[in-house]
């Protein structure tokens, strides 16, 4: 069955992702767009770098609801990591410092991501309850989210099948990481407790490339709402990845949906050679019952040797370990993902778990070229007892942290031969990914005794429809039978003028593809005249669209009144009324540059000012003064 | 029909509990629940008392909870049943013959606690085995035991249980502890301390109160910390004073050992909320060493010669003074049969004149007044003004720089041991441990304000 080699990633086929089963499936986290954070009455959305004040804490693990650890608290737990926060007075009070207990929920943030939920087509529930979400890596200095379920089973529509939602959640954001080095971590507060939502899909995506489709419809759909935040890290995509035999694995924080075929590529790699580890291990004979391992001090042994490492290590009173893998030779360096192998599985644990984070923080016998000499391996060979088809890792750093290093080499080769182990992974910019922790289970939520259960009445459902935008996908079929053209539609469909359009076309009986196409196309064009597009606004497009529905504006007039308009800032209708001919203007720039030439001016190099100044006066709402200063060769 | 047994439906009542029992479907039942919105699979858990009675608490198989409409609900499939069994891991605390013997007292608080489904609250759960489970550096310092005096939330502790407190200390002297540590809510662990220090005099050993901001059911809990810092004084601390041992700043970085009579909770929910006024601190407490601030703390000693003295006259009251008070309140006390009185007053320790007739009527009806100030921070001094000389008149005894709180505690003690109030008046003037200072430090008063430049470089540079 494991026969099948992965391709290198644009050669994959269809066929290919079936033969091994793939499977994802999408947790996406959008930041809602508020003034304010979801728990406390800090503004939402200021970002800054440089900070007032630090806080030091250490998380402990705590018991769930119903009375056991979770394995990844415990994990975190022996990390023993100094968590350092750099707080800012204006973005950062008491409560997200956990120095005093929460505030009623953000009833806008929850206004908007039912709103969302219901897009989904999901059903909201009836009473929301807080739970508190264990993270023990420090990202919320309380050592929990606060996180409620509000919206269940919905679908959107993909290909031919539906993609079905299986639950939507508010919760609010975590710190920005700075450093993390040895045992000491460094956290930003500034986005910590912003309104966040997160939209889990059911796993049904069979291919990279569909799951970074469903993402993308995600995100129009969203976005469509104009009520949420966009730009980096606004959005954050959480890849859930399997592959037949496999473990659910989740790759986290991915910032961008076209990294996503890459990643869940390489991660059904990873999963698949580690399969085909297991296999070669049975057939050396290696299973979790006879799988053994050795760990020997050799810091005495390794005294004189030459490798930067090791030598800095020995000389600075570190203590130097080898672990032996009975039976493991050559498979520290048996490939995982592109260019990466399993003794990187092996060092990210030492990395996260034992805190040595200098890199390479373990060198092992299936590769010896760059690391020590062949007679050190030798020695270390004679030392331990290794047979010719054992593998040796060599692991430095303090005591403790090399005994706990020792403990999880053990602990991740011997996961080899059950298969893969559950985990969060972080994202690498190359497509690869590296272990960032064991995959926390439903053991670590816990209600949050702080804040009641909320009820969601109808009448509060009813009040989000008024704004609530139509289904992207119900519009995008409505243009597309209009006819309206291709490029067009895209944008319109997550437009904010979509209402208007509808309005448009429906009421005011407009040309589908003319008013598509002055609410999409035109703003662009208008970039190029020096235009500020963002401060069009709707009251500008609905002034044109009437006027021109009412048969006030020429069709091949709608670009120069909306540039018009565009500079004005305003609407007026003088624009419609009486547009300067072309005529006119040129006979009113004359007669004021003929009355200028009278003039004594006192600054001359000021007189094109004064005399746009003076047509201005005669035509202003007419045309664009740009165009006026254009024809007179004025610039400021 | 068989009788139906309400804590198989805890919490529950109305539309919600009505539903339930027709489905019979009591608590902790695994369940997919079906109703005109899709169907939900999870367990029914107990609902908190305050909450309505129109919704259903299930749990999801991922972990969350969400409340379900009552009336909705068509129809409930049972798959069984499971129940929670919050049980913190036990482990026997380990025995060093080397160690020094530490008793934790326990009186309720949050050093270790439990869900309350009853009122969605957190409770308190305690023993050697638990907290060794769940703070397991403990047996690095100590031989630990245990034991529950009480089970109350801070505010529910009173007079009868300082006595019982003090008596407890007095027995675990007397069998040679060489330290004790007292589990206390923080809400008035300041009164408590403040009972221990005059009703347990001359101990031989360091007597530590502890508690915790942050319950102990999240991981940035002080309580752990707390407790290490606790176990470590009294394990091998030489102050041999009943103290306050909580968090110095908010940081997980080192906690305070505060005198029990010059210590106070100044903000509602921050960590570093205990803070000794009017004074500084005995000592820093870290996981690794303990760094005395001061010199003139009692030493710990080999002998058992404890006095204990557990008295407390109830009827003693503290009135806060406000502009326009009216006479009536000292009145009413008198009329109820209060014998003592503490005044917060203004500034130096004023009250407004209409209130002299009544603070007469109580010197003559055999009441002690006392006058402590409302500023907290500094000392009693009725002669700079001729209102205070007037009230000295009436009987109003200036109670130095005691703080109000340390004054009432102080009086019902004193009025326990007798009603003579010239000897009351003595017990009350005579500091026992630094309730009354002679003098005030000059870094006794410090409160930053926040900022100023210089205040700003400063947090800036050490973690608060």
């Amino acid at each position: 069955m494991y026969d099948f080699i992965f391709k290198p990633f644009n050669e994959m086929t269809e066929e290919d992702y079936k033969t091994v089963g793939f499977k994802s499936g999408l947790e996406i986290h959008q930041q809602l767009l508020t003034e304010k954070k979801l728990f406390c009455r800090c503004p939402a959305g200021k970002y800054s770098k440089d900070y007032d004040a630090e806080i030091l804490r250490h998380m402990r693990p705590t018991l769930s609801e119903m009375g056991v650890y979770d394995g990844t608290a415990l994990m975190e737990f022996k990390t023993k990591k100094n968590i350092i926060y750099h707080i800012k007075r204006e973005t950062v009070c008491t409560y997200e410092m956990d120095d005093t207990p929460p505030f009623l929920i953000n009833e806008d943030a929850l206004d908007i991501a039912i709103g969302i939920g219901m897009l989904y087509n999901c059903n909201v529930v009836d009473e929301i309850h807080i739970a508190r979400k264990q993270y023990l890596d420090g990202s919320i200095p309380t050592g929990f989210q606060r996180t409620a379920i509000y919206a269940l089973d919905g679908w959107i529509p993909y290909k031919d099948r539906k993609v079905k939602i299986v639950q939507m959640s508010i919760e609010e954001d975590s710190c920005r990481e700075v450093s993390d080095i040895g045992h000491d971590r460094v956290y930003l507060t500034d986005r910590l407790g912003m309104p966040l939502i997160e939209t889990v899909t059911e796993p049904a995506m069979k291919t990279p490339q569909e799951v970074a489709e469903v993402a993308w419809q995600c995100s129009k759909l969203v976005r469509s709402t104009h009520k949420v935040r966009r730009g980096m890290g606004a959005a954050r995509e959480d890849v859930n990845v399997s592959v037949e035999g496999g473990t659910r694995v989740e790759i986290k924080g991915v910032p961008q949906i076209t990294l996503i075929p890459l990643l869940t590529y390489n991660e059904a790699m990873r999963q698949w050679n580690l399969l085909r580890l297991r296999e070669e291990l049975k057939k050396r004979g290696i299973t979790p019952e006879t799988f053994k391992a050795e760990s020997y001090d050799i810091t005495k042994l390794l005294k004189k040797v030459h490798y930067a490492p090791l030598k800095n290590a020995a000389d600075s009173g570190m203590m130097l370990s080898a672990v032996v893998l009975k039976g493991f030779k050559d498979l520290l360096h048996w490939q995982t993902q592109t260019d990466t192998y399993f003794s990187k599985e092996i060092s990210d644990r030492v990395r996260v778990i034992a805190c040595l984070t200098n890199i390479p923080n373990i060198i092992h016998s299936d590769s010896k070229s760059d690391s020590i000499s062949s007679a050190d391996w030798l020695k270390i060979k004679k030392f331990t007892n290794a047979a010719d088809n054992d593998t040796m890792i060599i692991v430095w750093g303090s005591e403790d942290d090399v005994k706990t290093a020792v403990n999880e080499i053990i602990i991740r080769a011997k996961e080899a031969t059950i298969g893969i182990p559950s985990e969060t992974r972080q994202a690498m910019s190359d497509g690869t990914n590296g272990f960032e922790r064991i995959l926390p289970g439903a053991d670590r939520m816990y209600p949050d005794t702080d804040l009641p259960p909320k009820k969601i009445t109808s009448e509060r459902l009813d009040k989000i429809k008024l704004w609530l935008p139509e289904q992207i996908w119900k519009r995008i079929e409505w243009y597309n039978k209009l006819s309206i053209p291709k490029d067009t539609i895209e944008e319109l469909s997550v437009s904010k003028y979509a209402k208007l359009f509808k309005k448009a076309v429906n009421d005011w009986k407009i040309n589908p593809t003319t008013a598509a196409v002055l609410l999409i196309q035109y703003p662009k064009r208008l970039i190029k005249y020096g235009c500020i597009i963002e401060w069009l606004h709707e009251g500008m497009f609905e002034g044109i669209l009437k006027s021109y529905a009412d048969g006030k504006i020429p069709n091949d007039a709608l670009l120069t009144t909306l540039r018009t308009v565009a500079e004005l800032g305003a609407f007026t209708e003088e624009v419609i009324k009486n547009p300067a001919s072309k005529k006119e203007v040129d006979e009113v720039i004359k007669l004021a540059q003929t009355e200028c030439d009278k003039m004594k001016i006192i600054n001359p190099e000021k007189k094109n000012e004064i005399l746009l100044g003076m047509i201005m006066k005669k035509l202003r709402g007419r045309i664009p003064a740009k165009v006026i200063a254009d024809k007179i060769g004025f610039s400021n | 029909m068989a009788e139906i047994n309400l804590e198989d439906y805890k919490g529950y009542r109305g539309v919600a509990l009505n539903t339930l029992q027709k489905f019979k479907t009591p608590i902790w039942s695994d369940v997919e629940i079906l109703t005109d919105e899709g169907s939900f699979k999870g367990l029914i858990l107990p609902r908190s008392e305050t909450a309505d009675e129109f919704h259903i608490v299930l749990k999801m198989p991922i972990g969350y909870n969400i409340g379900i409409s009552a009336e909705k609900i068509k129809d409930v499939k049972i798959f069984g049943r499971r129940e929670a069994k919050y049980k913190i891991p036990e482990k026997d605390f380990p025995y060093d013959p080397k160690k020094p013997r530490v008793k934790l007292l326990g009186t309720g608080g949050t050093i270790a606690s439990r869900l309350d489904y009853r009122t969605g609250a957190v409770i308190p759960a305690f023993s050697p085995g638990e907290l060794y489970g769940s703070v397991p550096e403990l047996a690095d310092y100590c031989n630990l035991e245990t034991e529950k005096l009480y089970g109350e939330f801070s505010e529910n502790i009173g007079p009868k249980h300082w006595k019982g407190v003090a008596e407890a200390i007095g027995k675990e002297i007397e069998k040679g502890v060489q330290g004790i540590v007292i589990g206390h809510g923080t809400d008035i662990m300041h009164h408590t301390a403040a009972a221990l220090s005059f009703m347990v005099q001359n101990t031989p050993v360091p007597i530590v109160m502890v508690g915790s901001q942050r319950s102990s059911d999240r991981p940035s809990s002080d309580a752990a910390s707390n407790l290490i810092h606790a176990v470590k004084t009294a394990a091998e601390s030489d102050i041999a004073e009943v103290m306050v041992c909580m968090f110095g700043p908010t940081s997980d970085m080192y906690g305070l050992l505060h005198r029990g009579t010059r210590v106070r909770k100044m903000h509602s929910s921050y960590r570093s909320t205990f803070r000794t006024i009017g004074d500084i601190p005995i000592a820093m407490v870290s996981h690794e060493k303990i760094t005395p601030l001061r010199e003139d703390y009692k030493r710990r000693r080999d002998d058992k010669e404890v006095i204990i003295n557990p008295v407390f006259e109830e009827k003693v009251s503290i009135v806060y003074y406000y502009p326009n008070m009216q006479p009536d309140i000292i009145d009413s006390l008198v009329d109820n049969g209060y014998k003592g009185i503490v005044i917060a007053g203004t500034g130096l320790g004023h009250v407004n004149k209409p209130m002299y007739p009544a603070l007469k009527r109580a010197r003559e009806k055999n009441v002690a007044v006392y006058m402590t100030v409302q500023t907290l921070w500094g000392y009693v001094q009725m002669y700079v003004y001729d209102t205070g000389r007037d009230m000295m008149e009436l009987g109003v005894v200036p109670a130095a720089n005691m703080l109000p709180e340390v004054a009432y505690v102080k009086l019902g003690w004193a009025l326990g041991q007798t009603n003579d109030l010239e000897k009351v008046k003595e017990i009350m003037l005579t500091p026992i441990n630094g309730e009354i200072t002679e003098r005030e430090p000059s870094n006794g008063y410090l409160i930053y304000q926040g900022g100023l430049p210089e205040v700003e470089e400063f947090i800036k540079q050490y973690r608060k």
